[in-house]
């Protein structure tokens, strides 16, 4: 049987042999009958045994018994084999090819299955013993030796695998009836162990004793082991016996009633021991061996193991895998089905050189697991320094460590030096030529061609002989005409060589016959040189024949080339004549034809059509003449061969001559050679332009020879890039010149010391030395000849004979940089230093060269350590290599561009990106960007598009005035470009913007807190505590509200009573005194018919509305009422951006507006009224406080009285006081007067109020003074954190100003002090209006975020727009130019919050103005919205409040009091004279009448319209009588500024329209736009009537003020006919 | 227009947030919030939530397991501004005041499937020792203005923070109508659902 199939088979049965039925089946095949039936009781008895002890082991009262049965039955089970025959391995011997090793493996084996055999037929002597006396199966063991020997020669292969199994089972057996032994005490079983010091065989035991057995041979190892057991089996068996039988007898008797304690059964835990766990995972698994597997089982049949290496290939180098690992790998690949095709061609797993990736093809993850420690961890890496600035190193990372190259610099000549004299040179040139001659003669050139054209013609000889040959004729030829042409290339370089060499010789012979005649002419001998000619003699007659055969030789060859090519010519000369015939004949028959045709044309006959090709007839080509030839070959042969019969001449150089002593010798000849001597040489070492060491100084030799034999070592780590040698020469004792430079080559790394040549390398400079002596110097002309012609230069000249070579180290390894070090060792593998060195430096950065360089080497490409180099040369040389002359950025962005630019921009939606991504504020918060192009209308961007293009077309459709059209560009230019920086700083976050961060307390918060901790609880005194504020971006709409709490009102006017048109007015006019009188009259309850429904006094409720959302209070009775009510507005940002940014420049104002809630009965019939109530609601405004968003939002919160904003006449209404109720305050009030509702709002969630842009504003101030400011801010803030203090402002183009240049005293318009020239005070009075005339326009929304911009008087008069510090400024520069002492007050008032007031000092008291609405109030009005004051500016100083309070009813406005007041110039730092920033002088122009009167009827028209649009269900009636009236009593209100006009107005009204049941008011406001004009009406909503037959009027005056400043009134009123 | 196909695209996540591993902190709770850009809108679920306070568990892993539910639907017209998770770790420190464990934020994934997600958590630093020691010992450590600062690049750059435990999330991520528009996300089609795939390495 083959191993190999044996092997397989067991193999495969060691899988399907799970039960032993199976095996047996396998088995039966093979086996002989006999060996069937032992076997077959075999796997019935396993089994059964283990399932009839179990119940056994249950309830056995003493184990003991059992136990020492059953290990001495594993006993016998080893020591019946023992006695069988080994297995015979006679059959196998006949395998010579097994190595011994295996044959080994196979004892081993037999081995093994000797012992399971036997174990196999012990197992089922337990059952019979239980049944049948222990005689009986003693007898069974006998018998089972006996089959047994014959069946094993068989079985053994089954065998192999059940051993293993039934041992265990044996253990298991032996475990499992283990019984509870007390510990300490030995189990009877180990006990019985003991005694019978039986140990347990160990495998290896078996293992071994077979190899012992081996060296005998096989034949004695049958007997050997038969001997060997005997004498121990004789003891065993009867101890055993005995016991058996005495358990086996209790184990039957317990065996009889044990049926019934098996329901009672208390049995041990179910273990599975390790070893029966072992047992089943054997079966299941395949656990691989660890011996090394023999190369022929892992290589196809007949196949000799094959060596790549040896081969010559390149293999790399495998990965260390230990042995082991790859024994078990190849073991478990054999086993597998196609697992041959791991294996190579040598047998070994096939391997990659280097398994493992140079880099990790994943990013490291830092999962949990991994210990980040040691990842984070940081290495100490020492400096390395950078030594590789050498290109050389192409992609190595080694470090260089020390590298060794020695030059060896044995000596110099000089082929020419200055003091050579004429015969030194010419012996120079002798040397020189000998040297020429013995290298020619040493190759042998012409012999090697010589050689080779004899060879190719035998070739030629021989592919002519058609026997020969048995290819084609067709390559034969070829070949043939081949070898022709390479015989004539040859014949041609032999001719040129020898004729080479016979020149050579021949100058040679010339030069030394010179010599002797300068020998003989100067008479004295400079130079040993000699020449001797060796004649050489040979042998006539043979150099004759071979000279005439060569010569012959050569003429056939060539006659024969000359007859080709005359047969090639007679071709072409065939076709030519052929071609010329034709054409002649053609020419013949075209003459004949035109003859015959035209006559008359002779001049087109000259004209022949082709002239010019008209062809030469051909001349036939000569036959060669042979004697011509033969001619020329003998010619060629005289000239340059040695004639027949010639003797050969070899010239030998020798020193043998003498030199004539200096005696004997001429001056200058002694001269010259004392100049030599005191010549000394000496070179210098230059490695890589550094001078490493130099030679000894030698001196000059007679024979220009210098000998230094130096060794050179040099330490390097740098590749070697230059080696230079300098020659420098040393003339006495005076200076030392550079000869010249001889540069070496750098050697191969191949060459080491010891085995490198020498080598001679020639240098020359070009000194020019003119020696005074026979010396022929250097670089000038000198001659041989006596009359001075043939003039020679030669300059100084000679050879370094040197060499240079890599030291060996100590340990052999040659010292050479690290890159070729690795080379060694790879024979194929030729090294990049080479590569280097073979084309250059230049090579490298010629990849082309390089490329060329590596295909012509032959580079294995498949070697991984050339594996750069051929990545560089595939790149270079597959075509798009060429380098351009010109650097572009993105040289790939052509390639990413998928679509074209035009086409790009063309896309809608990218276009929408585009503009988001840029923040145009129409796009800013753009959601939802479609997804095609198809479904963006082209709307999105008409607003955008017209932005753009109206940004330079000034529109005067809004704003009807040119001039202000153009100032709200301007305004909006500056807006923009501001918004534009503000964008930009929006970009750059500091820390507190990300981070909130507690702040260090300092001690004294800390002590505060301290102490806080210590105080005492108060429950009833509750505090307030900050509400959080909220940042704005994580908001949406709907998350703030705007909260207005109304509380109450006070002198809400009242209506009148509807007086018909005959009555007259009860009063004419009535002062402010008289209406305390007047008033209890109208409380009569006569009055009552003109309140149907017993209607109060009013009714008034408000209605807040903002952002086009309205609420309204319940309504309250009375002029005093009460609403207590909290309204809650939602807020939404403009595009839904919440962005601090956008929220401060959110424009928008809530409107508080105050209503009377008007009832009407509008029964028909009275004889309804029982049943039912009908009545008309109407409201009817009353007046309005306006507050804007802004305010809110950066005061967080707004509570405070505010007076309303009442017109100046309402219809219908009156101020009407209740003297009982109020009597008490109007001491107090007795300053001001009007309506004032008490609010508090504030929004909800509290916003965090942007910060100014921390953008630091260049100066043009005095440094000093601006340290200054500083400080005396930065003390303010200590003492007053919360009162403000300005001193430096910005003025609008961005730079800081000091605050008190602004004050300066200008004139108001002349028109306004021309008004009332008597009355001071009215002028004030007018001024102040004036300025309030001027828009308010909040710095915060024109530039949002940006802190206060100032401008200048003038620029604000330009401009008509700005906030309170602007009004300010310039109303307290008019008050004075009037002569008032005035100041600027900064504090903060309601509503607007931190402002500017100002501030007069009268004769005896205080006025405070506000500028924006041109009231004025007294300092002890309570009413005074200036709630706080913190600084006053006057024109030059600046004072900050130290008093304890702040607001202005409690403090002292005597700025002289320097307790009161802190003062910024004072004597410490005095005023030093600011000039002031304002104009010199405000010029006004006058307002163009004309202008201002079409302004007007604009106005008008768009209001009417208005109105017109806001009804659209009604028809909107307007009553022109009404109107003009209206129209004619406007400019009265203008003159008399609102007041004491009420009741003549009403009069007249009342004489027009009597019947008329009418509201109306007239509205007032600075005219800035439209815009805020049509929102005003609006919000009184007088539209909103919808009675039937209600008729409307409206009229518009617009009076104008200097600077185009006008001052609008709007009346409207609506009417209801009376019935 | 409907034969024109979809115009918006629908990502649905739902998953949970795992556990975290903080070896220093226990007691800790959760508060999970979506950030997203313009061109996304939510349109079922939850889009923030808050979990329960979970503590370490007892073995070795110490891991504190929240298991808290996740399912929110976006819609879409545009890849760009793909939702991100913003999580923020808080809990107990010595003197029990609540304060901030970690910050921490990763996208949702894009292709469908079942992702799991380890992220790096975070929390700023204090600016000097003496803060570091007052925040400390007044409980009050720097914290961001808005957790979802995290998910954003920009400003970044001004704050210094200390990295600090790890979250593991867990999504099933579905997508429609992604092809469709043009956006192919989804592994090649043999690869199915995946399963848990290694947590990428997200830069901080």
């Amino acid at each position: 049987m083959n191993p190999k199939e044996e092997k397989v088979k067991i193999i495969t049965e060691e899988f399907d042999e799970n039960d032993e039925d199976a095996g047996v089946g396998s088995q039966k095949k093979t086996s002989k009958m006999a060996r069937q039936k032992r076997k077959k009781p075999l796997p019935a008895a396993g089994p059964e045994e283990m399932v009839s002890e179990n119940p056994h082991l249950g309830n056995q009262p003493e184990p003991l018994q059992e136990d020492s049965d059953t290990r001495p039955l594993s006993m016998t089970t080893r020591r019946g084999p023992r006695s069988l025959p080994p297995i015979p391995s006679a059959s196998r011997t006949g395998f010579a090819e097994f190595s011994m090793r295996e044959r080994m493996r196979e004892k081993l084996q037999a081995a093994r299955s000797k012992a399971e055999s036997t174990l196999l037929q012990e197992i089922p002597t337990p059952r019979p013993r239980r049944l049948q006396s222990p005689g009986e199966k003693e007898l069974e063991t006998e018998f089972g030796t006996e089959p047994g020997e014959e069946a094993q020669k068989t079985q053994q292969e089954d065998d192999s695998q059940s051993h293993s199994r039934v041992k265990f089972r044996d253990s298991v057996r032996k475990i499992k009836t283990k019984p509870p032994v007390p510990p300490g005490f030995p189990s009877a079983e180990e006990a019985y162990n003991f005694f019978t010091f039986n140990f347990d065989p160990e495998p290896e035991e078996s293992e071994e004793k077979p190899k012992a057995k081996n060296r005998d041979g096989t034949t004695q190892e049958e007997e050997e082991g038969e001997e060997e057991e005997p004498p121990v089996q004789g003891i065993h068996k009867t101890d055993e016996q005995l016991l058996i039988s005495a358990t086996e007898a209790e184990a039957f008797l317990w065996g009889l009633d044990h049926a019934a304690a098996d329901f009672v059964a208390v049995r041990p835990a179910d273990y599975e021991s390790a070893h029966v766990r072992l047992q089943m995972e054997k079966e299941l698994l395949f656990v691989p061996s660890r011996l090394t597997v023999p190369t022929y089982k892992k290589l196809p049949e007949n196949v000799q193991p094959r060596y790549l290496e040896d081969e010559g290939l390149y293999i790399g180098t495998r990965p260390d895998v230990p042995r082991t690992c790859q024994n078990i790998m190849e073991n478990r690949l054999l086993t597998q089905e196609p697992g041959r095709r791991w294996f190579g061609d040598d047998g070994r797993i096939v391997a990659l050189p280097n398994p493992i990736k140079p880099f990790p093809s994943r990013p490291p993850v830092l999962t949990q697991e991994q210990d980040f420690r040691a990842e984070l961890e940081t290495l100490y890496k020492k400096a390395v320094k950078y030594v590789h600035r050498s290109q050389h190193m192409i992609g190595s990372g080694d470090s260089p460590g020390n590298f060794q190259l020695d030059i060896d610099i044995s000596g110099l000549i000089f082929t020419h030096h200055p003091c050579f004299s004429r015969e030194h040179v010419l012996a120079a040139k002798l040397a020189q030529l000998y040297d020429q001659y013995l290298a020619r003669h040493q190759r042998n050139k012409a012999k090697f061609l010589t050689d080779k054209l004899q060879a190719l013609r035998n070739a030629v000889q021989t592919g002519l002989n058609p026997e020969k040959t048995h290819k084609s004729l067709d390559t034969t030829q070829k070949t043939i005409n081949e070898y022709k042409s390479e015989i004539r290339q040859t014949r041609k370089l032999r001719d040129a060589e020898q004729e080479k060499d016979r020149m050579l010789l021949k100058t040679i012979i010339k030069v030394w016959k010179e010599m002797k005649s300068l020998r003989e002419f100067q008479r004295f001998t400079n130079t040993p040189l000699k020449l001797v000619l060796r004649k050489e003699k040979v042998d006539q007659k043979a150099d004759e024949e071979a000279y005439e055969a060569e010569i012959q030789a050569e003429i056939s060859e060539l006659l024969e080339e000359h007859m080709e090519e005359h047969e090639q010519k007679m071709e072409a000369y065939r076709a030519a004549y052929q071609q010329w015939k034709a054409w002649k004949k053609a020419q013949r028959a075209k003459k004949k034809k035109k003859k015959q045709a035209v006559e008359e044309h002779p001049e087109e006959e000259m004209g022949e059509p082709y002239p010019e090709e008209d062809p030469v007839k051909p001349v036939p080509p000569e036959p060669t003449d042979r004697a011509l030839m033969e001619h020329q070959v003998r010619e060629r042969a005289a000239r340059s061969r040695r004639r027949p019969g010639e003797p050969l001449l070899v010239p030998e150089l020798s020193l043998a001559g003498s030199v004539t002593p200096n005696e004997q010798c001429p001056r200058v000849e002694v001269l010259r050679r004392e100049d030599v001597k005191r010549r000394s040489i000496y070179l210098k070492v230059i490695f890589n332009d550094k001078e490493v060491s130099r030679t000894d100084s030698r001196p000059l030799g007679a024979d220009f020879r210098v000998h230094f034999g130096q060794i050179f070592n040099l330490q390097i780590f740098n590749w070697p890039e230059s080696l230079t040698l300098q020659v420098y020469e040393t003339v006495g004792h005076s200076g030392t010149t550079l000869l010249a430079e001889v540069f070496l080559p750098i050697p191969e790394t191949t060459i080491v010391t010891g085995r490198a040549p020498i080598e001679e390398v020639e240098f020359s400079s070009n000194q020019h030395v003119t020696l005074d002596h026979e010396g022929v110097g250097s670089g000038m002309p000198f001659s041989f000849e006596a009359d001075g012609s043939n003039q020679l230069i030669l300059m100084t000249s000679g050879k370094v004979s040197n060499s240079v070579a890599w030291a060996i180290g100590e340990n052999g390894i040659p010292l050479i940089p690290p890159l070729s070090q690795q080379n060694i060792g790879f024979r194929s593998a030729l090294k990049r230093a080479d590569a280097i060195s073979s084309i250059g430096t230049s090579g490298l950065t010629d990849l082309k060269k390089l490329a060329k360089w590596a295909a012509e080497s032959k580079l294995d490409p498949n070697d991984p350590n050339n594996a750069p180099l051929m990545q560089l040369i595939s790149v270079a040389t597959s075509g798009e290599s060429y380098v351009p002359d010109f650097f572009r950025l993105e040289q790939l962005q052509q390639e990413f561009n998928f679509v074209s630019d035009e086409e790009l921009n063309r896309s809608k939606r990218f276009r929408l990106l585009c503009l988001r991504s840029q923040e145009v504020p129409e796009f800013r918060n753009y959601k939802q960007i479609p997804a095609y192009d198809r479904e963006i209308m082209e709307k999105v961007f008409q607003d955008y598009e017209k932005r753009l293009r109206d940004r330079n077309v000034i529109e005067t459709k809004d704003h009807i005035d040119p001039h202000r059209a153009m100032v709200a560009k301007y305004l909006q230019q500056v807006r923009e470009s501001v918004i534009n920086r503000f964008l930009i700083a929006k970009h750059h976050f500091l820390l507190s913007d990300l981070i909130v961060e507690e702040e260090v307390p300092n001690i004294s918060i800390l002590g505060l807190s301290l102490f806080k901790l210590a105080e005492q609880k108060r429950p009833l005194r509750p505090r307030r505590k900050g509400r959080k504020k909220v940042t704005a971006q994580n908001l949406s709409d709907g998350d703030i509200k705007v909260l207005v709490n109304i509380i109450r009102a006070y002198d809400i006017p009242v209506r009148k009573p509807t007086a018909s048109k005959f009555q007259q007015p009860s009063r004419s006019s009535r002062t402010f005194s008289e209406k305390h009188a007047a008033s209890p009259t109208t409380h009569s309850p006569t009055h009552s018919a003109d309140y149907p429904l017993g209607q109060v006094l009013v009714r008034p409720f408000v209605e807040v509305s903002f952002q086009r959302t309205i609420c309204h209070t319940t309504t309250a009775e009375g002029p005093n009422p009460s609403w207590n009510e909290e309204l809650e507005l939602p807020f939404r940002a403009p595009n839904g951006d919440y962005s601090t940014s956008s929220l401060q420049s959110v424009k928008d104002d809530v409107f508080i507006n105050i209503f009377d809630e008007v009832l009407y009965d509008v029964l028909e019939d009275d004889r309804e009224r029982g049943s039912g109530i009908h009545t008309r609601i109407e409201r009817h405004w009353l007046g309005c406080v306006k507050i804007p968003f802004s305010t809110i939002y950066f005061q967080a919160k707004i509570d405070g009285t505010f007076k309303i904003d009442i017109p100046p006449v309402l219809l219908g209404y009156s101020k009407e006081r209740s003297m009982i109720i109020e009597r008490g305050f109007d001491s107090v009030r007795s300053l001001s007067e009007g309506s004032y509702i008490t609010l508090f709002i504030t929004m909800e969630p509290q916003l965090v109020p942007g910060e100014s842009v921390r953008e630091k504003f260049d100066s043009q101030e005095d440094e000093k003074l601006l340290q200054a400011t500083e400080k005396f801010q930065a003390e303010c803030a200590l003492k007053f954190p919360h009162r403000q203090c300005l001193t430096t402002v910005t003025d609008i183009s961005g730079k800081t100003v000091f605050i008190t240049r602004y004050l300066k005293p200008l004139n108001p318009p002349q028109e306004l002090l021309e008004a009332c020239p008597n009355n001071p005070q009215a002028t004030a009075e007018l001024v102040a209006r004036y300025v309030s005339l001027i828009p308010f326009l909040p710095d915060t929304v024109s530039f949002a975020g940006i802190c206060d911009l100032w401008s200048t008087s003038d620029q604000f008069l330009d401009l008509l727009a700005g906030d309170e510090e602007e009004h300010a400024v310039l109303l307290c520069n008019y008050f004075l130019s009037l002569g008032k002492k005035a100041w600027l007050v900064m504090g903060s008032a309601i509503p607007e919050g931190p402002t500017a007031y100002v501030l007069t000092r009268e004769q005896s008291h205080y006025l405070i103005w506000n500028p924006c609405s041109g009231h004025f109030y007294g300092q002890f009005d309570t009413f005074c919205p200036l709630k706080s004051v913190g600084c006053l500016i006057g024109p030059d100083n600046i004072w900050f409040n130290i008093q304890r309070h702040d607001s202005p009813l409690r403090i002292n406005f005597d700025v002289t009091k320097p307790k009161l007041w802190k003062s910024f110039f004072s004597r410490s730092l005095l005023y030093p004279g600011l000039s002031s920033v304002q104009p010199e002088e405000l010029i006004y122009q006058r307002t163009d009448k004309a202008a201002a009167a079409e302004l007007q009827d604009r106005i008008e028209k768009i209001l009417k319209e208005k109105i017109m649009d806001w009804r659209p269900r009604h028809l909107t009636r307007w009553n022109r009588y009404c109107t003009s009236a209206l129209r004619h009593f406007l400019p009265l209100l203008e003159r008399s500024r609102g007041e004491d006009v009420e009741d003549d107005h009403r009069g007249e009204l009342l004489k027009q329209l009597g019947d008329y049941r009418f509201s109306g008011f007239p509205l007032h406001m600075p005219y800035s736009e439209l815009k805020p004009l049509i929102e005003a009406v609006y919000s009184t909503g007088v539209h909103n009537i919808d009675v039937p037959n209600v008729e409307f009027a409206l009229a518009v005056y617009i009076h104008p003020y200097p600077k185009n400043v006008l001052s609008v009134w709007i009346y409207v009123a609506s009417l209801i006919r009376n019935r | 227009m409907a034969a024109a196909g979809p115009s918006v695209f629908l990502l649905m996540v739902n998953g949970q947030v795992e556990s975290a591993q903080f070896p220093e902190y226990d007691d800790l709770y959760c508060k999970y919030c979506f950030v997203y850009g313009q061109d996304w809108a939510p349109t079922a679920g939850l889009e923030e939530g808050i979990s329960q306070i979970t503590s370490k568990s007892q073995d070795v892993r110490q891991a504190l397991v929240w298991n808290f539910p996740i399912d929110v639907t976006f819609k879409s017209t545009n890849p760009y501004g793909w939702p991100q998770i913003v999580l923020s770790v808080y809990g107990p420190d010595v003197f029990g005041n609540d304060v901030v464990r970690g910050y921490g934020a990763v996208h949702l994934p894009f292709s469908p499937g079942r992702h799991k997600r380890t992220i790096p958590m975070f929390v700023p630093e204090s600016t000097s020792k003496l803060q570091k020691f007052t925040s400390w010992f007044m409980g009050r450590r720097p914290e961001y203005t808005d957790p979802k600062v995290v998910a954003q690049g920009e400003g970044r750059e001004v704050t210094r923070v200390r990295s600090q435990g790890f979250v593991t999330l867990l999504f099933n991520v579905v997508t429609k109508d992604m092809r469709k528009l043009g956006y192919d996300t989804g592994p090649s089609d043999t690869q199915g659902v995946s399963g848990p795939s290694p947590p990428p390495g997200r830069p901080l």
